[in-house]
C-alpha cells in the first residue's frame, strides 16, 4: 500500500515537473497567462469605452432669446455634449446624415412663449439610431439635461415644475459612470478562460497530435494521474495570471476593489476549474490542435466576451440568448468579479453564482470522466 | 517460463470510416515464444499498428481473445500496461524535454526507484551511445538519435515484453543496426521478449520468427530460415555482359515462368515457378552470354511468392511517347554548390550533380540527411540559400507557367483530392497543365487504361487500396507527358510489389526518354539508378554509378558489399576521416 502511494507520487511528480518544463519552454503560454492581461487592460482600460462624453450635437435656435441662450448654455457646461449651432434645421439634418453630429435639439420660435404661459416647454429631439446603444444614450442624456434645466428655471421663477413626477437621478456603485470599473474585472474572467480552456485545450491536444500520449497510455500512470497531473501546472498558470489581472487593475487602472480577497481567491479558483475541465473535454474530443483551437474560442472565448454580460448586459438580451448565456460558466464569474470589485461582498449573488459554477463542474466532470479512457477507439 | 509471452487467437477489429467497414484484422492467430524476438512483417495498411495496439489494451477487440503474459488485455489494460514496453510508431518524444528529462520522465512514470537509476541510465546511454548528448533538447537529436531515445525510454524499467512499432522505419543504415544491437542485448541479458513490426524485408531475416502479416490476416509464422527454405531452387542470379542489368531485369520480368525479376547488384535475382527448370531461361532471345547461378533464397523471396499468390501480379505499364533528344543546352538537371540554411541549422551543405536525359537519378539517403530540402529546391518550392539550381535550363523558381509545364512533380504524401473520384482527380491535374478537350480526354483515357484504373473509375481516390493510389498518383504526375520527372520517396511504405510495379514503370518512362530525379531512403533501391549520389547530414557522401559506389566498399573478405553495406562503410569512413 505505502510503495503504491510512493509510486504514485513519484508518477504526480514526473508529470508535473515535465509539465512545468513545456510551459517555460514555450513562450506562448507564459504569453497568454501574462502577456495576455497586460494587452486586454491597456486596450479596455484606455482605449475602449462605453462612456457617453463630449457627444457631438446640434442645436438650431428658430428665435434665439435669453431663455434659449440658457438652455444653450446647460449644455455648454455638461460636459457630456459638444455642441455647435446650426443656421436652420435642414443644415442640421444635413450634419446629422453625415455623422458629424449625434443628434439635433431643435428650439422652435414658440419655445419661449409656451415656457412663459407655464405650458411644457417643447424642444425636438431627433438622434441618430444607427448605433441603437449609442441613441439611447444619448437620449437619455439629452432628456436629464432638458429636466435639470427645467428644474432650475422653475426654482428660479418660483413655480412648479408643470411635469407631475419629479425625476431624481443617483447613481450608485460607479458614481462617476467610468465603464472601465465594471469593464476590467470581467476582464479577468477573459483571461482566466484564455488560460483553462484555450490553452489547456491545445496542450493536451498536441500530446494526441505528437503521439505522447500514446505513449503515456502505455505506462502505468491512470488517466485520473494524468490529467490531473496535467491541470495542475495550468491552474497555478491560471489562478497566477488572475493574480497578475487583478493587480495591475487595482493599482495601475485604480479600479476600486470592495470585496474580499478569499471571496475573490475563491471564485476565481472555481471558475478555473470549470474552464479547465471545458479545455479538456474539447482536446480530448478533437484531438488536433488546430481545431481544438478553433472549438475552444467558439465554446469559451467568444461566449465569455459577448453573452457574460463582461460588455453587453444580459438582461437586455432576447429571452432565448439568456437561456443560452446559463450555460457559460464566464457569466457567473463575471458576475461576481463585478459585484467584487464595484459594490463589496454580496453574498447572495456570490452563493448564487458559486452555486452555479458547482453545478456546471459537476456536469463537465461527470462528462470528462465518460469521455477519457486510456484507449484509441 | 516456457508459455508464450503473447497469445492472440482469431482476433478481430474493424473500424468504421463513415458508412464503409473496414476489417483491419482479419482473425489473427499467432504466439509470440518468450526471450526471442518476433518480428511482424507487411506492407503500409496491414494491420501492424493496429496489432501492437490491441496488444497495449489501446483498443477494444471486435472478436477473438489476447493474452499478455497470460493476463487477458481486454480485461486488465492497467496490469498489462504496467508490465509491457512500448514504442509507438511516431514516438512521441517530447521534443522540448532534454534527452535526461525524457529518461526522467519516463522513470517516474515507470515508477523505477531512484537508488536503481543511475546504473539503469548509464548502461542504456552506453547502449545507445547518447551519453554525449544528455542535455540536448530530444527535438535537435538526428532521426536514428531520437529513435534510439525512445527505444530507451521504453527501456527504462526492463519490461517483460517489449512492443515496438517501426522502430527503424526512415532511420540510416548504421542506426538501424545499432537498434537491433540494443534490443537482441535486452533479449540476452534480461530474456526480454520483443514483438517488433517493420517494413523492411531484409530485417525479417534478424528476427528468430516472423509474422507475415498482410491485409489484416496472417500469411505466416515460422522461423525466417523456414521461409526461405520453402523457394530452395527456385532461386537465382543471371548476369550478362552484354546487356545492361535495368533492360535484361524488365525483359526477364515479363518471360512467362518468372516470377519476380529485381536488380541486385550487377545482376538480376530472379524467382522461377516450381516446375520451370532454370536452363529454359536459355530460350530468352539475344542474350547467348547469359550467366545463370544458384542462390540461396532469401526472407523477401518467400514474401513475394507469398503474396504473388494473393494478388494481381500484373505490372500496368501504359505507353509512353518517346521524349525528343535535346540537342541544345546543358544538361536536364543541374545543381551547383547548392545550399540551404534554416537559421543557423544547416540543411544542405554544398552540393553539386548533374542529370543526363532519359536517366534514373537517385538521391539516397536517411531520414533528415538533406534529401527532401535539396529536391524541394530543384522543384523551386524552397528558395536557395546560395549556389545554382537548374532544371531544363530554368530555376523553377522564377520559371514561367511553361517550363514548369515540362515538369512533373509526385509527392511524398499522397497529394491527390482524396473525395474526388478518380476521374475527377485526373480532370483536374490535366485541367491544371492546360490541358482541355479531346487531348484532355486521350490522356484521361490513356491513364485510365494504362495504370489499368478503369474498375476504379467513379471510386473516391481516398478509399482506393495503397497500390492503386500510387499509380494515380503517379498517373496524375504524367498527365501532361512532362520531359523531367521528380518523384519524392514514392516507395515509402509501399508493398514489395507495388514496389516492383513502380520501378518497371520507373524504366519505361526512362527507356522513353524522360529524366528521372527520384529520393529513396531504402538503400537496395539505389540499383535501380543510372546515377546517384548518397547523402548524409546535408553532404554528398558519395556519388556515382550503383556499381562504383558499391566498390567503394569492396574488401578482401567481403567481395560482394550491398549497398547498404557500402553505405556504412563510407559513414565511417567519414566519421574516421573526422
Amino acid at each position: 500500500m505505502k510503495t503504491q502511494r510512493a509510486a504514485r507520487a513519484m508518477r504526480f511528480k514526473g508529470m508535473i515537473h515535465k509539465e512545468w518544463l513545456q510551459i517555460l519552454r514555450d513562450p506562448s503560454s507564459i504569453a497568454i497567462a501574462f502577456l495576455m492581461p497586460v494587452v486586454l487592460l491597456f486596450l479596455f482600460g484606455y482605449g475602449v469605452s462605453l462612456d457617453a462624453r463630449s457627444i457631438p450635437i446640434g442645436f438650431v435656435i428658430d428665435q434665439p432669446d435669453s431663455n434659449s441662450a440658457s438652455f444653450r448654455a446647460s449644455f455648454d457646461h455638461s460636459g457630456f455634449f459638444a455642441p455647435r449651432s446650426f443656421g436652420s434645421i435642414q443644415e442640421a439634418q444635413q450634419a446629422l446624415a453625415e455623422r458629424r453630429i449625434d443628434g439635433i435639439i431643435w428650439l422652435r420660435s414658440n419655445f419661449s412663449s409656451s415656457l412663459l404661459s407655464g405650458e411644457d416647454a417643447p424642444i425636438a429631439v431627433r438622434v441618430n439610431a444607427v448605433d441603437a446603444n449609442q441613441a439611447r444614450i444619448t437620449q437619455g442624456y439629452i432628456q436629464g439635461a432638458w429636466l435639470a434645466w427645467m428644474n432650475q428655471y422653475a426654482a428660479r421663477h418660483g413655480r412648479d415644475l408643470p411635469m407631475p413626477i419629479a425625476l431624481e437621478q443617483r447613481v450608485w456603485f460607479n458614481a462617476a459612470l467610468i465603464s472601465r470599473h465594471y469593464l476590467v474585472p470581467g476582464l479577468v474572467a477573459i483571461i482566466m478562460t484564455l488560460t483553462g480552456s484555450l490553452l489547456t485545450a491545445m496542450v493536451v491536444a498536441r500530446e494526441w497530435e505528437r503521439g505522447t500520449m500514446e505513449a503515456l497510455m502505455v505506462t502505468p500512470l491512470n488517466m485520473q494521474e494524468m490529467l490531473i497531473g496535467k491541470l495542475i501546472p495550468y491552474f497555478l498558470l491560471g489562478m497566477g495570471g488572475m493574480l497578475f489581472t487583478v493587480a495591475l487593475a487595482v493599482w495601475q487602472f485604480e479600479v476600486p476593489f470592495r470585496g474580499s480577497f478569499l471571496a475573490l481567491l475563491g471564485a476565481s479558483a472555481l471558475f478555473m476549474l470549470v474552464a479547465l475541465a471545458l479545455g479538456l473535454l474539447i482536446s480530448i474530443v478533437s484531438k488536433n490542435q488546430f481545431v481544438a483551437g478553433q472549438i475552444a474560442i467558439i465554446v469559451t472565448f467568444l461566449p465569455a466576451f459577448i453573452l457574460s454580460g463582461f460588455i453587453f448586459d444580459i438582461h437586455s438580451m432576447p429571452q432565448a440568448i439568456q437561456v443560452v448565456t446559463l450555460a457559460v460558466p464566464a457569466r457567473y464569474l463575471v458576475s461576481i468579479l463585478q459585484s467584487l470589485f464595484l459594490a463589496g461582498d454580496v453574498w447572495p449573488v456570490y452563493w448564487a453564482n458559486m452555486g452555479a459554477m458547482a453545478i456546471l463542474l459537476v456536469m463537465l466532470t461527470v462528462v470528462v470522466r465518460k469521455k477519457a479512457y486510456k484507449r484509441l477507439d | 517460463m516456457n508459455d508464450p509471452a503473447l497469445i492472440l487467437r482469431d482476433v478481430r477489429k474493424r473500424f468504421s470510416n463513415g458508412d464503409k467497414e473496414i476489417l483491419a484484422l482479419d482473425g489473427v492467430s499467432i504466439e509470440v515464444k518468450p526471450g526471442s524476438v518476433t518480428g511482424l512483417i507487411g506492407p503500409d495498411g496491414a494491420g501492424k499498428t493496429t496489432l501492437m495496439r490491441l496488444c497495449c489494451g489501446l483498443l477494444q477487440l471486435d472478436g477473438g481473445a489476447l493474452e499478455v503474459l497470460g493476463m487477458d488485455a481486454a480485461n486488465e489494460p492497467a496490469a498489462v500496461q504496467a508490465v509491457i514496453g512500448y514504442m509507438p510508431q511516431r514516438f512521441g518524444l517530447y521534443e522540448d524535454l532534454s534527452v535526461q528529462e525524457n529518461l526522467d520522465l519516463y522513470a517516474d512514470l515507470q515508477g523505477v526507484p531512484l537508488s536503481a537509476r543511475e546504473a539503469r541510465y548509464a548502461r542504456l546511454m552506453q547502449m545507445t551511445g547518447l551519453a554525449p548528448f544528455t542535455r540536448r533538447l530530444a527535438g535537435k537529436l538526428s532521426g536514428g538519435m531520437k529513435q534510439k531515445l525512445g527505444l530507451a525510454c521504453a527501456l527504462v524499467r526492463p519490461p517483460a515484453l517489449l512492443l515496438l512499432d517501426e522502430p527503424t522505419v526512415g532511420v540510416d543504415p548504421v542506426s538501424r543496426r545499432e537498434l537491433w544491437q540494443i534490443v537482441y542485448s535486452q533479449v540476452q541479458e534480461a530474456g526480454m521478449s520483443v514483438l517488433l513490426s517493420t517494413a523492411y524485408l531484409d530485417e525479417a531475416e534478424r528476427c528468430d520468427e516472423v509474422v507475415l502479416l498482410h491485409q489484416g490476416k496472417v500469411l505466416g509464422q515460422a522461423p525466417p530460415a523456414a521461409f526461405s527454405q520453402e523457394m530452395q531452387g527456385r532461386t537465382w542470379e543471371v548476369s550478362s555482359e552484354r546487356v545492361p542489368v535495368r533492360r535484361l531485369q524488365t525483359t526477364l520480368a515479363r518471360q512467362p515462368g518468372i516470377i519476380d525479376a529485381i536488380i541486385n547488384g550487377d545482376r538480376v535475382h530472379i524467382i522461377t515457378a516450381p516446375d520451370f527448370p532454370p536452363e529454359a531461361i536459355n530460350l530468352l532471345p539475344d542474350t547467348a552470354d547469359l550467366q545463370i547461378r544458384a542462390v540461396p533464397p532469401r526472407f523477401e523471396d518467400a514474401f513475394i511468392d507469398r503474396l504473388g499468390d494473393t494478388e494481381d501480379a500484373i505490372q500496368a505499364t501504359p505507353e509512353i511517347r518517346q521524349v525528343e533528344k535535346r540537342e541544345t543546352g546543358g544538361q536536364p538537371i543541374e545543381v551547383e554548390n547548392l545550399e540551404r540554411h534554416f537559421g543557423s541549422f544547416i540543411a544542405v551543405k554544398k552540393i553539386s550533380f548533374s542529370v543526363k536525359q532519359g536517366e534514373i537519378f537517385g538521391l539516397l539517403g536517411a531520414n533528415g540527411a538533406g534529401k527532401t530540402t535539396t529536391f524541394r529546391m530543384l522543384c523551386g518550392l524552397l528558395p536557395v540559400s546560395s549556389g545554382k539550381v537548374s532544371v531544363a535550363g530554368h530555376d523553377l523558381r522564377s520559371a514561367s507557367a511553361r517550363a514548369r509545364g515540362r515538369i512533373g512533380y509526385m509527392a511524398q504524401k499522397f497529394s491527390l483530392y482524396g473525395n474526388l473520384t478518380v476521374t475527377q482527380n485526373l480532370r483536374f491535374f490535366s485541367a491544371a497543365y492546360n490541358l482541355h478537350g479531346q487531348a484532355q480526354k486521350q490522356r484521361i483515357h490513356w491513364a485510365l487504361e494504362g495504370f489499368e484504373l478503369e474498375p476504379y473509375a467513379d471510386t473516391n481516390a481516398g478509399t482506393l487500396p495503397l497500390g492503386y493510389k500510387q499509380r494515380l498518383a503517379f498517373a496524375a504526375a504524367l498527365m501532361h507527358e512532362p520531359e523531367i520527372l521528380f518523384l519524392d520517396e514514392p516507395t515509402s511504405g509501399v508493398d514489395p510489389l507495388a514496389r516492383r510495379e513502380f520501378w518497371a514503370r520507373t524504366n519505361a518512362l526512362a527507356e522513353a526518354g524522360v529524366t528521372v530525379l527520384v529520393t529513396t531512403h531504402f538503400m537496395e533501391e539505389a540499383d535501380y539508378c543510372d546515377h546517384l549520389v548518397i547523402m548524409a547530414e546535408g553532404t554528398v557522401l558519395a556519388a556515382g554509378t550503383p556499381h562504383e559506389i558499391r566498390a567503394m566498399a569492396r574488401t578482401l573478405d567481403h567481395p560482394e558489399p550491398s549497398m547498404e553495406d557500402a553505405f556504412i562503410t563510407l559513414i565511417q569512413q567519414q566519421e574516421g576521416g573526422k
